[in-house]
C-alpha cells in the first residue's frame, strides 16, 4: 500500500475507532441516498417517519443485548422475554391495564434476574445460561397460553397508540419513547459510574475484581436491566402489531445482535456503545426497506442480509484492529 | 488395578452417569407405560436420530474451541436438498444424491471455518450470519415442505435390523458415527482437534495447524449436519425448511446435558449422543403421564440451568 494510502486508511481506522456511529451514520446516509437514486421519489419525511416507527422495537430490543455484550456476554432470552412481556398484557390487560404492565415487567425481570444470578454467582457461560431460560420461558409461555385460552386477548388503546401511532402527523410515538431512552442509556453509559464498570468489566474482569470492583453486583444488573428492557421492546412489538402470538418476537433474536454488531459493539465486551447500535438498527431497517422495495422474495432477503451483517463484521474487525 | 479402574471411571464419568439416566429414563417409561413395545422403541430412536446427528455436529465444532449457530439452518438445507432431488430418484440415485448432500455438508462447514480463521469476526456472529444464509438457501430450495424420497431410503431409518427391537435408525447412527468420528478420534486429527480447544496457544507452540484445525473441525460439523438432514429426510420422507430452527438450540442443549464444556477441550461424542435420546424421551414419558407435553421445553430449559449452575457452584467451591 503506498504511504499516501495508508495514512488515509490509518485515519479511517482511527476515526471507526474512536467514533464508530458517525463512520456507520455515513453508511446509512449512503443506504439512504442508494434507495434514492434507484428508486426516486421515495425518501420522504413519511418514510423516514415509517422507518423510525419499524426501528423502535428492534432497538430497544437491541439496546438490552448491548448492555449484556458490553460486559463480554450475550443474552438469547430477549425475544422469549419480549414475547412473554407482550402475551401476558393482552391476556391481562381486560382485567386491569396497571395490573397487567405489572405482570409483563415482572416476566422480564424474573427472567433478567435468573440470567444474572446464573452468570453473575454461579459462573455460568451466558450463552447456555440465557438459552436455558429462554427455553424455559418459551415452555411456560406455551402452558400459560392454554390455561388463558379462554381469555379475550385485548391491547389497550394506548399501547396501540405506543406501538402504530404518530403526532404531529409524522413524529411516530414510540420514537417519543425510543429517543429520550437512547438519550439517557448512551448518557448512562459514558457519564455514569455504573456504564464504565460495564465496560471495565467487560474488558477485563479480573483487573475489575482486583481493584475492588463487585463484578457480580455490575452484572446482576446488567441482565436485570436487558430483561426489563425486553419486555418494554415486547409490549412496543405488540403495539405495532396489534396481535400477541406465541412467536412475536422470535424473528427479532438475531436482528438483535446483530443491530449491536454491525454498530460496532464487540462480542467479546468492553468495545462499543448504544450509539452505534442505535445506527445499526437503522442500518438494519433501511436495508429492510430497500430489499423491499427492490422486490426481493423473503428467501433472497434472508441471504442478504445474512451476506451484509457478515461482511460489515468482517470490515469492522479488520479496521478496528 | 483398582487405581486404573478408578481412573477410567472418572474419564467416563459423563457418558457413564449418562448412560444410567437414559436407563433410568426407560426403566421409568416401562413402568408407567407397560405397554412399552418395540414399535415405542423405534419412535424413540426415530425421533431422536437427527438431534443425536445435530449433537454430534455441535461437539465436533465444540470440542475444538468454537460454536456453530448454523448447525439447525444447515440441516434444513440438507433436508430439502436431498428431498427435493430425491422425489423421483431410484435406491441407487438416491444414495448417490446422498453422497452429493454429504460433499455439500462439509463443504458449508469448511466456509464456516473459513470465514471464521480468515475475517477473524468472532465464531458466534460468523455462524449466525451464516446461519441466515442458510436458512434463506433452504427456502430458495424448498419453498413449503415438500419432495420426498424412495421407500427403500426411508428404510433406512424407518425399517428394523434383523429383529423388530433394533430400528435401523440405531444402526445408521451408530455407522454414522463410527464412520465419521471414528477415524478422528483414533489419529493425531482428533488430539489436535481436542488441543486446540483446550488451549489455543499452547497447542501452536507445540506445532498444531491450529488454523487448519478449526477449519477441519467446522467442516466435520458441516458432515453431521448433513447427515442430519439425510436422517430428517430419511425418517419423515419430505423436506420441510423451516425444521433447522429448532436444531441449534436443542444440540447446544444436548452437549451442554452431554457433558461438553463450551470453553472447548472436554468432553467426547458419547454424553451429547445420550443426551440427545433423554431429551427426546422427556416429552414422550410427558405424554405417557397425561402431563402437558410443553413440559419438556421446561424440563430441558430447567435441566441445562441447574446443570451449568450446579456445575457453576462446584467449580466455585473447588476454589480456595
Amino acid at each position: 500500500m503506498s504511504g499516501r494510502g495508508g495514512a488515509a486508511a490509518m485515519r479511517g481506522r482511527r476515526l471507526l475507532r474512536d467514533w464508530p456511529a458517525g463512520v456507520l451514520a455515513l453508511l446509512l446516509l449512503a443506504l439512504v441516498g442508494a434507495i434514492e437514486a434507484v428508486f426516486p421519489g421515495t425518501v420522504s419525511p413519511g418514510w423516514v417517519s415509517n422507518a423510525m416507527l419499524f426501528a423502535a422495537p428492534l432497538g430497544i430490543l437491541a439496546a438490552s443485548q448491548t448492555l449484556v455484550l458490553l460486559t463480554g456476554g450475550i443474552d438469547l432470552s430477549v425475544s422469549a422475554v419480549a414475547t412473554a412481556a407482550a402475551y401476558l398484557l393482552a391476556t391481562n390487560a381486560a382485567y386491569g391495564t396497571g395490573s397487567a404492565l405489572g405482570i409483563a415487567a415482572a416476566a422480564g425481570l424474573a427472567i433478567g434476574l435468573l440470567n444474572g444470578l446464573g452468570v453473575a454467582l454461579f459462573g455460568v457461560q451466558p450463552l447456555v445460561m440465557t438459552l436455558g431460560t429462554a427455553l424455559m420461558a418459551g415452555g411456560l409461555l406455551t402452558i400459560y397460553a392454554q390455561w388463558a385460552v379462554a381469555r379475550l386477548p385485548h391491547i389497550p388503546g394506548f399501547i396501540q397508540a405506543l406501538g402504530a401511532g404518530k403526532v404531529a402527523g409524522y413524529v411516530p410515538i414510540d420514537l417519543l419513547l425510543w429517543a429520550p431512552l437512547t438519550v439517557a442509556i448512551v448518557l448512562g453509559l459514558a457519564r455514569t459510574g455504573f456504564g464504565r464498570l460495564l465496560y471495565a468489566v467487560g474488558d477485563n474482569r479480573e483487573a475489575c475484581r482486583l481493584a475492588g470492583v463487585r463484578v457480580w453486583q455490575v452484572l446482576l444488573a446488567a441482565y436485570v436491566l436487558a430483561g426489563l428492557l425486553a419486555a418494554l421492546a415486547g409490549l412496543v412489538l405488540v403495539g405495532s402489531t396489534n396481535a400477541a402470538d406465541l412467536g412475536l418476537a422470535n424473528v427479532y433474536l438475531l436482528p438483535s445482535i446483530a443491530a449491536a454488531i454491525v454498530g460496532g459493539t464487540s462480542i467479546f465486551g468492553g468495545r462499543g456503545g448504544y450509539g452505534g447500535t442505535v445506527v445499526g438498527t437503522l442500518i438494519l431497517t433501511v436495508l429492510n426497506s430497500l430489499l423491499t422495495l427492490l422486490d426481493a422474495p423473503e428467501p433472497i432477503k434472508q441471504v442478504l442480509y445474512g451476506a451484509i451483517i457478515l461482511g460489515l463484521a468482517a470490515a469492522y474487525a479488520r479496521l478496528a484492529d | 488395578m483398582r487405581e486404573a479402574l478408578r481412573r477410567c471411571l472418572g474419564r467416563n464419568a459423563a457418558p457413564l452417569g449418562l448412560a444410567l439416566l437414559l436407563a433410568s429414563f426407560l426403566g421409568l417409561t416401562v413402568a408407567i407405560h407397560p405397554q412399552f413395545g418395540a414399535y415405542d422403541v423405534q419412535s424413540l430412536a426415530l425421533g431422536a436420530l437427527p438431534l443425536a446427528l445435530a449433537a454430534a455436529a455441535e461437539t465436533a465444532v465444540v470440542l475444538a474451541g468454537g460454536i456453530d449457530l448454523s448447525v439447525g439452518p444447515l440441516i434444513a438445507v440438507a433436508n430439502v436438498l436431498s428431498a427435493r432431488l430425491m422425489v423421483h430418484a431410484g435406491f441407487a440415485g438416491a444414495l448417490g444424491i446422498a453422497a452429493l448432500v454429504l460433499a455439500a455438508g462439509v463443504l458449508a462447514g469448511a466456509l464456516n471455518g473459513l470465514l471464521v480463521v480468515v475475517s477473524r469476526v468472532a465464531d458466534v456472529v460468523v455462524t449466525l450470519a451464516t446461519g441466515f444464509i442458510w436458512g434463506g438457501v433452504a427456502l430458495l430450495i424448498l419453498e413449503k415442505p415438500g419432495g420426498g424420497a424412495p421407500d427403500a431410503f426411508q428404510n433406512l431409518a424407518t425399517g428394523t435390523f434383523g429383529t423388530r427391537w433394533l430400528p435401523n435408525a440405531l444402526v445408521f447412527l451408530a455407522l454414522a458415527l463410527a464412520l465419521g468420528w471414528g477415524p478422528v478420534r483414533a489419529s493425531r486429527l482428533g488430539l489436535g482437534l481436542r488441543a486446540t480447544g483446550s488451549d489455543r496457544v499452547a497447542a501452536f507452540r507445540s506445532g498444531v495447524a491450529v488454523a487448519r484445525m478449526q477449519v477441519i473441525s467446522y467442516a466435520l460439523g458441516g458432515l453431521f449436519s448433513a447427515v442430519g438432514g439425510l436422517a430428517l429426510t430419511a425418517s419423515t420422507g419430505i423436506g420441510s425448511p423451516l425444521a433447522g430452527l429448532y436444531y441449534t438450540l436443542s444440540a447446544i442443549a444436548a452437549i451442554v446435558v452431554g457433558g461438553v464444556s463450551l470453553s472447548g477441550g472436554r468432553g467426547g461424542m458419547i454424553g451429547p449422543v445420550l443426551a440427545a435420546f433423554i431429551l427426546t424421551l422427556v416429552p414422550t414419558d410427558l405424554i405417557f403421564l397425561a402431563i402437558n407435553p410443553n413440559y419438556g421445553q421446561v424440563i430441558q430449559g430447567t435441566l441445562i440451568v441447574a446443570l451449568v449452575m450446579g456445575g457453576g457452584l462446584a467449580t466455585a467451591l473447588r476454589r480456595p
